[in-house]
């Protein structure tokens, strides 16, 4: 019912080289979402999203911060972060082009898929760079009507 | 179709954390990358992997993923384990190499889907 309709959001501080907890932002983002009846299909969809985001920021920044917002219209997820930031943000979309270094990539990360899973997920991607300062990123997955069927 | 506990008995596999094993098993998905098992598996697969660490978990969450095989006589970290537990993940591991589990998947999955 519409007079039930709220915004629910939430915030979390990421840590680079923090790899034990990562998950944690896009994890809460999911039960959110979950318990609003949002469909299983965008609910993976903002989760990927939502961790590779996470991820990103422990692979290649000092710290950050991810805060999310749900309203009926939308997932908005945004990132910012205190890290080296991007040189070159085409060439950074290229599947397959990464800066991590070789230990991330050991651990399976780094492979160059993380942007562009976001990318792939996200009704609507923004990413914004300063070298030297940090990097910026916006997401926003639309919601409809029928899919955003909050009961409580 | 078969599921987790199928699986385990028929590649005699180790568990070493213990989710749903009534899960039904709908394909396998074979990576190390990641990124790469969160953009080409698909909602319960079996996921073939080296890795070991606790990422594993959480990308085996998000994806909706069955069961996490590691190989090769790897063994997951601890808190991979706390972690799989407290997600009910099932995570399990095998002696034998990432071909060797894969052909053997690939025939008792394929035959399964056949008849």
């Amino acid at each position: 019912m519409a007079s039930n309709r709220r915004t629910i959001e939430g915030c979390f501080q990421l840590m680079g080289g923090a790899f034990a907890g990562a998950g944690a932002a896009s994890s809460e983002l999911k039960t959110v979402l979950m318990s609003l009846g949002v469909p299983q299909g965008i609910v993976r969809r903002a989760s990927i999203a939502a961790f590779e985001a996470e991820m990103n920021v422990i692979i290649h920044a000092v710290a950050g911060t991810l805060h999310y917002e749900v309203t009926p219209a939308k997932i908005h997820i945004d990132v910012t972060d205190m890290g080296p930031g991007i040189e070159d943000i085409d060439l950074a979309m290229q599947e397959g082009y990464s800066t991590a270094p070789d230990w991330v990539r050991e651990m399976g990360w780094g492979a160059g898929m993380g942007l562009p899973n976001i990318k792939r997920n996200a009704d609507a991607f923004k990413l914004d760079s300063v070298v030297g300062e940090g990097t910026t990123l916006e997401i926003n997955i639309f919601l409809t009507e029928e899919n955003y069927a909050d009961n409580t | 179709m078969l599921t987790i506990h199928d699986i385990v008995e028929k590649l005699g596999l180790d568990v070493k954390a213990q989710g749903d094993l009534q899960k039904d098993v709908a394909g396998c998905y074979i990576s190390d990358l990641l990124s790469d098992v969160m953009a080409n598996s698909k909602d319960h697969d079996l996921w073939v992997t080296l890795q070991t660490h606790p990422n594993v978990v959480a990308v085996a969450v998000i994806k909706g993923i069955s069961g996490v095989i590691i190989t090769n006589n790897r063994t997951p970290e601890a808190e991979t384990v706390k972690k799989a537990e407290m997600e009910k993940v099932t995570i399990l591991t095998s002696p034998h190499s990432t071909f060797d589990i894969a052909g053997r998947l690939y025939q008792l999955l394929m035959s399964g889907s056949d008849k």
